[in-house]
């Protein structure tokens, strides 16, 4: 096991040489300049092209891209051209709203939708099946943005139950940072809901029609223990990827519920990057979610292991 | 552990009763102070005044950094910095003593040698600071407390120049920080003005704050615009991104905000009926709407074209896309300068006044033989100012007979684009929309677009030499009857020559809770004077 975890740990150094030279290449060949948003608008071309040179935006590919590569090797992601921060503070500044927005989301998606599938599949056919597979069809279907923009509407502006923008740090006390979450991970998590339990209900039906169910229930198990103990147990690997492939739906969920939500996390920070250009940080953040994502892969590969007892790296 | 389903209705009931008791305030930064909560226009992304022009970093910076003068609502420059001034009788060496008690944030006083430095690097950058130093003879510090300016010849506006509301400005910077490259950025923010900025606190994107700075000693008059004593009345003012406007809408009517700086004007009548919420215009100085032309190719070299273009834009069309249909926030105006400012005048701006002409238009379209060269319409879709004036210039070039090759991208790439000098079928252009601040437009000091000098012009390269020398006139005029007449040959020699096609004047609306009071328009948000109950 540590073997394979290491072999596919050492795996990811190509994949990120890749995803940087991609993301290099691509930010290359893009329009747009930063100079020119720097400058401003009352700004002589002259002042726009002294700036380009002083950023070193007018070297060539080649000599810009082995400077980066060579920062990166020496473990520095450079510094914003905008702000002139530290690329690398201002993601740390980043990552507790997003990573906590994506936990509250994750934990609430599968607390909501795991039961729901399971129901859904165990009355498949009944009003109750088709009115949750509908609540899916509208989970997927309404935009993030309109369900946060409804949420905020009717739970802060006319109940004044919950803040309608923000973020709380968690050290500054568990209500204060959940309070900010609840309605940004209920907006987000609609259409993540929607795909597990979807994915959870197909998987229970193939369960629930196997002889060893059916076993179960001639030797009187209760209902519950044989859905929830007996096959959800056996349901269980396809759900896991899907929740694992869910985190990258919720990453790019993140940059608009993010924006609804005034929340100061990655996903608006990419969006602040991209407008700008500020190449170092879109580097930055695209190669550390590139990273999340080989790292929660490789995660999914491992809790296989202790759902499913056959499956053996 | 194992979690049974009792362990899960008690959690569920706990959470269901810290609900019941109502929300819970967030925690306050420092019990008992006075915080305001304030939602700019953009992003604070960086905080150098002088190696980014943006408005933002400008109203950020009038808390941190002082300036030796600042203009009033007269647009007339005060002493701020500076205790008293003298210009020689030849006009050649002005001499300037700063107040006392001037201190910087790090506690060491304000000197002239600081002065010196921040001037040097601020007239790197700035038009009117470019046109010091190419007359300067020197530039040094007489003692602590004096600084002497030489120059070749006269240079009537001076104070104009150090007090002026258009970017750069001429804030003063301890001499360390002042003597970085103006072309690179600063890495420390240490200023004199009557708020710290909390370094530790900023997020670029999420939150900039800025601290009272107990030493400053504010002057004895009432603020006024950029002039007078700054007075700042919190302990802490919280600069709060929010890029979704129907978020800070939200917010300001939830009270989690103090002060948005622009509402966006299709939420304006919502935030009207809530009695919470007190709305006023936030700069009177407006903007001016442009449509800029490449001058260098076809079919905008040719002035029987940009005649053409001319006596068919209808400015209503292009404001009521922009602000929508309240007349509060908009106005014709067939002129390069700010409606309601001491200068400003319609001489020569007939062409833009009256029933709109299409057919005319099309007759001189013909004349002019042109014959369907396509015109690429740079449209920056992510700033709505932008993105509905290009669509009722696609509307208007379509109705005259002329080809739009529409390219519907991000302001990034707009900026990028509009530098290419090449043809606007190989990443050239023909013409892009902008707007102007109307505290740029007041003079032709930050008026960019009005400059015709060739090569040297701003963004379409504008060639008029007769209009160069007017212009230059103006900076020498010595009583405002002398320059009133100058700009209006400037505006009317500019109409005729159609450097660039204003879209018409409109302003925008700024909303605070009822509960702050003090707040006052002007070019920048004024947190002077203001208070909160």
């Amino acid at each position: 096991m540590l073997g394979y975890i290491l072999k596919r740990v050492l795996a990811t150094i190509p994949v990120m040489v890749f995803v940087a030279l991609f993301v290099f290449s691509l930010l290359y060949i893009a329009p747009g300049d930063p100079a020119a948003v720097i400058a401003g608008d009352q700004a002589s071309p002259e002042d726009v092209e002294k700036i380009r040179k002083s950023l070193g935006l007018d070297r060539p590919f080649i000599a810009r891209f082995a400077e980066w590569s060579g920062q990166i090797l020496r473990g520095d992601l450079g510094r914003s051209i905008f702000t002139g921060l530290p690329v690398a503070e201002l993601i740390a500044q980043r990552i507790e709203p997003t990573v906590s927005l994506m936990i509250v989301t994750l934990l609430l998606s599968v607390i909501v939708a795991i039961p729901i599938g399971v129901v859904a599949a165990w009355m498949s056919g009944t009003w109750l099946d088709r009115s949750f597979m509908g609540l899916a069809v509208l989970g997927f279907s309404i935009p993030v943005f309109v369900v946060g923009y409804l949420l905020a509407y009717v739970f802060a502006l006319q109940l004044d139950w919950l803040p309608v923008q923000g973020y709380t740090p968690i050290s500054k006390g568990f209500w204060p940072w959940l309070e900010n979450l609840i309605l940004p991970a209920i907006a987000l998590g609609f259409v993540y809901i929607a795909l597990i339990a979807r994915i959870t209900r197909a998987t229970m039906l193939e369960v629930l029609s196997q002889d060893y169910v059916r076993t179960a229930r001639a030797k009187g198990l209760a209902e519950g223990g044989v859905l929830f103990l007996h096959a959800l147990k056996n349901a269980a690997v396809p759900i896991i990827t899907v929740i694992g492939i869910g985190v990258a739906l919720l990453i790019g969920g993140a940059v608009v519920t993010e924006s609804v939500f005034a929340i100061p996390g990655l996903g608006r920070l990419t969006i602040d990057a991209i407008v700008r250009r500020d190449y170092p940080l879109i580097q930055g953040i695209v190669l550390m979610f590139s990273f999340v994502y080989v790292l929660v892969n490789l995660a999914v590969d491992l809790i296989y292991t202790l759902v499913d007892p056959r499956i053996r790296y | 552990m194992s979690i049974t389903r009792r362990t899960v209705l008690k959690g569920a009931g706990a959470v269901g009763a810290i609900a019941a008791t109502g929300r819970l305030a967030a925690p306050a930064v420092a019990q008992g102070a006075s915080v305001l909560k304030f939602v700019p226009q953009a992003n604070l992304a960086n905080f150098d005044p002088i190696w980014g022009t943006q408005y933002v970093v400008r109203n950020a910076s009038q808390l941190v950094w002082d300036t030796l003068y600042g203009v009033d609502d007269k647009l007339q420059p005060q002493r701020q910095m500076v205790e008293g001034e003298e210009v020689s009788s030849d006009g050649l060496t002005w001499t300037f003593k700063l107040r006392p008690g001037l201190k910087f944030h790090d506690g060491e006083p304000v000197l002239a040698k600081d002065v010196v430095a921040s001037l040097t690097r601020w007239s790197a950058r700035d038009p009117m600071g470019l046109m010091i130093k190419a007359i300067q003879k020197d530039l040094v510090a007489v003692d602590d407390k004096t600084v002497k300016w030489v120059l070749s010849r006269p240079y009537p506006k001076m104070l104009l120049a150090l007090g002026k509301a258009g970017t750069p400005v001429a804030f003063i910077m301890p001499e360390r920080i002042a003597k970085t490259d103006p072309f690179k950025q600063i890495e420390e923010y240490v200023g004199s003005g009557p708020m710290k900025f909390a370094r530790s606190e900023w997020k670029p994107g999420a939150i900039a704050v800025f601290e009272k700075f107990k030493d400053y000693v504010p002057r004895s008059e009432a603020p006024m615009w950029l002039s007078g004593g700054k007075v700042v009345n919190f302990d802490r003012i919280e600069w709060i991104i929010m890029p979704d406007p129907a978020t800070a809408s939200a917010a300001l009517q939830n009270g989690e905000i103090d002060w948005w700086e622009t509402p966006l004007s299709d939420l304006v009548p919502v935030l009207k009926k809530n009695r919470n919420i007190k709305l006023d215009i936030a700069d009177p100085l407006g903007n001016v709407g442009s449509f800029r032309l490449n001058h260098l190719y076809p079919p905008f070299n040719d002035v029987k074209i940009r005649r053409a273009v001319q006596m068919a834009l209808s400015q209503e069309d292009y404001m009521r896309a922009v602000v929508g249909d309240d007349t509060n926030l908009w106005k014709p105006c067939p002129s390069f300068f700010t409606p309601g400012t001491p200068l400003y005048t319609e001489v020569g701006g007939e062409p833009l006044k009256g029933k709109r002409d299409i057919e005319a238009a099309k007759k001189l379209l013909s004349e002019a033989g042109y014959a369907g060269q396509p015109v690429t319409c740079l449209v920056a879709q992510d700033q709505p100012i932008t993105k509905a004036q290009g669509e009722i210039t696609a509307d208007l070039l379509k109705k005259i007979g002329m080809t739009v090759d529409f390219v519907a991208t991000d302001w990034g790439t707009v900026g990028q684009r509009r530098a290419s000098k090449n043809e606007p079928g190989k990443g050239g252009w023909g013409m892009f929309h902008t707007w102007h601040a109307g505290s740029d437009c007041v003079s032709p000091v930050g008026n960019i677009g009005i400059r015709t000098g060739g090569e040297k012009a701003w963004f379409g390269w504008p060639d008029n030499p007769a209009i160069e020398e007017e212009i230059a006139k103006w900076y020498d005029a010595k009583t405002l009857d002398e320059e009133k007449a100058i700009i209006a040959n400037v505006n009317k020699m500019g109409m005729e020559h159609v450097t660039y096609l204003p879209t018409g004047f409109f302003l925008t609306y700024q909303a605070w809770r009822s509960n702050v009071s003090g707040i006052v328009g002007g070019p920048t948000p004024s947190f002077f004077g203001a208070k909160k109950a």
